[in-house]
């Protein structure tokens, strides 16, 4: 046992950096491209349905799902033939969604008619609906599966969901439009962040209370820039990294202390985030400068920048 | 009504057993006047529900907030009709009513407010601009969820500026409302450095604004009335009274693009608006009132959000209570324009930026870039702390 646990460990270490491949949404542009991270360009532009936002790889790397908020549906593209090859029953206008562990259940947000669609995703049918607030955006799943996050943006809400009963548990009051959710990979916080409010809360998923926040200050730029979207944790739950819109800065953010520990410049209005599998590297989509920064984790330092389309929003790596 | 009631109570109970108790009700009155005004343009000719449609989007917008917070929101209409007494009207909203949005003329908004002054009543002045209101005679009841004249004029001002069009041909209408706009834009051309080349007014003869054969008339008139101009890069029209500023696009005698009243116009909403999330907001007062938003929508909509905004904050719905936090330093509120708006605590004016647009596109959004403040940027919009006359009681 511990000679194959010690195997399998110099077995890693000596491997030489994995390829991954990142699939961006580019919302203007109506396209999906494809990223290979060991020559970090784009190899293929996929045409896909009307305003590409929200995007995730299935659980089992085979698919990945992208949501056409203007064609009302999720679009799926095999992996393998890079494709658009199915489409799934979202309801209207869906922008972000999110999976349970075993890739069974999708939900969906439904920005047009404040409500959480629930799709079988084996089945590709649709479940039910769960109605939340007003413009319903984040998502995410606690890591024991029992609780789905959705944040309702003018509402101002964390909803947290059953996902057994499918009823509302507790409502969270947060800043103003919340974007994203996130839990710690412990499930000990959930941090979501407010946009228009320029914090992100961080909120005990047990009590259902708001403990602390972050806050952002960059010397030299007016506060009102500073528009916190996508957050992307650590495996060890150490660090959290915030993008910070039109602050065109992701923030490094120590999770003891919840203070900001660094700044990293990239490109103009970055939005969502994706790690590598490896953890070695985060991709962040960078809105109003088209392109993907690449930041290396552990040096925390911005070492490559790769032009995709217009308007890119949401990114998801292969797992 | 009994079946609106229902749904939320019934997802009270389910979700959350705590809250058995009756829902709190937040009462929240509109008052304007009845009848609309007359456009130069049939299509932008106002419905008769102009401005308290958004008021209807927000309650329903509030409603659904509070249905996780067991508070509920309703809405009562009342319209005053010429020669009908504003005060008498005010007070019978405040009956039940511990907000009141209104759509009055400046001088029945201070009545209306100083007749509800005792009771404690807040106003959210969602209709008029006038500068007064938050100047000389600023009340301590009454919120603007309007913008001022200035703070469009200055919005228009920069864009001018910084698409470098220094040189402005102002046209005057021969209205008093006419000639304070044009007060805000010679304000605004001193502040960002423009030129006004020179000032024609044009006289109001009276007569109807639609006539069957009137185009032709017109395309003769309004080459003249531009003739003979000093150089210019831009012609800039005060016409509120909506007389003539819509006939000056593609009619100058020079080549030159048409602003303020007409041509590029500076407004706190447009239906073409799609930015910041706003495409959602559009969609959902479509679906509401089968029509298109207007300014005057998304200000009635702005204030009763930020009644909403305040009761969920304070998770109450006491009128003292939410009428501190609303002029309190922590008050803020989203209304899909890229940043938070705020109250300028020493007039009660929402901090909002302006958009430009042309009718069918937003050209621009002010304030523009490189114009700086040391407070927030929107303050670059409009009169500021140092200028103010306002002392609020």
């Amino acid at each position: 046992m511990l000679r194959v646990g010690l195997l399998s460990g110099l077995a890693l270490a000596a491997a030489p950096a994995h390829a991954f491949i990142a699939y961006v949404s580019n919302e203007k542009s109506n396209t999906v491209s494809v990223i290979d991270t060991e020559s970090w360009a784009v190899t293929k532009t996929i045409k896909v349905g009307q305003r590409p936002r929200g995007i995730e790889f299935t659980r089992d790397g085979k698919f990945v799902m992208v949501a056409v908020g203007d064609d009302d549906t999720i679009q799926v593209i095999d992996a393998k033939t890079q494709a658009v090859v199915d489409t799934l029953p979202s309801g209207p206008d869906p922008e972000l969604f999110t999976q349970d562990a075993a890739g069974k259940t999708l939900y969906v947000a439904n920005e047009n008619d404040n409500t959480v669609t629930v799709i079988d995703l084996e089945k590709r049918a649709r479940l039910g609906d769960i109605q939340v607030g007003v413009e319903p955006e984040g998502m995410t799943v606690s890591p024991d599966g029992k609780i789905l996050i959705n944040t309702s943006e003018t509402t101002n809400m964390a909803h947290f969901i059953d996902t057994a009963s499918r009823q509302i548990v507790a409502n969270v009051l947060v800043d103003a439009r919340p974007r994203f959710a996130e839990f710690k990979h412990d499930a000990s916080e959930l941090w979501v962040s407010s946009e228009i409010g320029g914090t992100v809360s961080i909120v005990d998923p047990q009590k259902h209370e708001v403990i602390g926040k972050v806050n952002f200050e960059i010397p030299g730029l007016r506060k009102e820039a500073i528009q916190p979207v996508g957050i992307g944790m650590t495996k060890d739950d150490k660090t959290a990294f915030v993008a910070l819109g039109p602050a065109n800065r992701v923030a490094v953010v120590d999770t003891a202390t919840r203070k900001v520990t660094k700044y990293l410049l990239v490109g103009q209005r970055v939005w969502h985030m994706a790690f590598t599998p490896d953890e070695k590297y985060l991709l962040t989509t960078n809105g109003v400068s088209n392109d993907v920064s690449v930041i290396d984790v552990a040096a925390q330092k911005v070492i490559k920048t790769i032009q995709v389309g217009e308007l890119p929003w949401g990114i998801t790596i292969a797992p | 009504m009994i079946r609106w009631l229902l749904g939320p109570i019934g997802l009270c109970l389910a979700a959350m057993q705590a809250l058995a108790a009756d829902p709190v009700t937040i009462g929240v009155g509109y008052l304007g006047v009845a009848g609309t005004r007359s456009t130069l343009s049939l299509v932008e000719q106002p419905t008769d529900n102009d401005g308290v449609a958004g008021a209807k989007l927000a309650i329903e917008d509030n409603n659904t907030t509070g249905k996780f917070l067991n508070q509920r929101f309703t809405l009562e209409e009342r319209r005053i009709r010429e020669g009908e007494d504003v005060v008498q009207a005010a007070t019978a909203l405040a009956e039940h009513n511990g907000f009141i949005v209104t759509d009055l003329p400046a001088d029945a908004l201070l009545k209306a407010a100083d007749a509800l002054r005792d009771r404690g009543t807040l106003l959210f002045n969602a209709g008029a601009i006038d500068e007064r209101l938050r100047e000389a005679d600023c009340r301590a009841n009454v919120i603007h969820a309007a913008p001022t004249r200035s703070m469009l004029a200055d919005a228009l001002g920069q864009y001018l500026v910084w698409k470098r069009w220094p040189r402005w041909l102002l046209l005057v209408g021969s209205h008093d409302k006419d000639k304070l706009y044009a007060d805000a834009l010679r304000r605004a051309a001193t502040r960002f450095g423009a030129k006004i080349v020179q000032e024609r007014t044009f006289e109001d003869t009276g007569g109807a604004r639609r006539t069957d054969s009137g185009v032709t008339l017109i395309q003769r008139q309004m080459p003249v009335f531009t003739q003979a101009a000093p150089a210019y890069d831009v012609l800039v029209a005060a016409d509120e009274s909506e007389v003539f500023a819509a006939y000056l696009p593609y009619r100058t005698w020079d080549p030159r693009p048409v602003a303020g009243s007409a041509g590029l116009v500076p407004r706190s909403w447009d239906a073409a608006q799609d930015q910041w999330g706003a495409t959602q907001m559009q969609n959902r007062f479509m679906k509401l009132n089968s029509r298109r938003m207007t300014a005057l929508d998304m200000q009635a909509w702005t204030a009763v959000r930020m009644i909403g905004e305040a009761t969920s904050r304070t998770n109450s719905g006491d009128v003292k209570k939410v009428t501190d936090f609303i002029k309190g330093p922590d008050f803020s509120v989203a209304a899909f324009k890229g940043t938070k708006l705020t109250l300028r605590d020493w007039n009660l004016q929402l901090r909002q930026p302006i958009l430009l647009v042309d009718g069918r596109m937003v050209v621009s959004v002010s304030p523009q870039e490189g114009f700086l403040h040391q407070v927030s940027e929107l303050d670059t919009l409009g009169y500021d702390r140092p200028e103010s006359k306002c002392k609020l009681k």
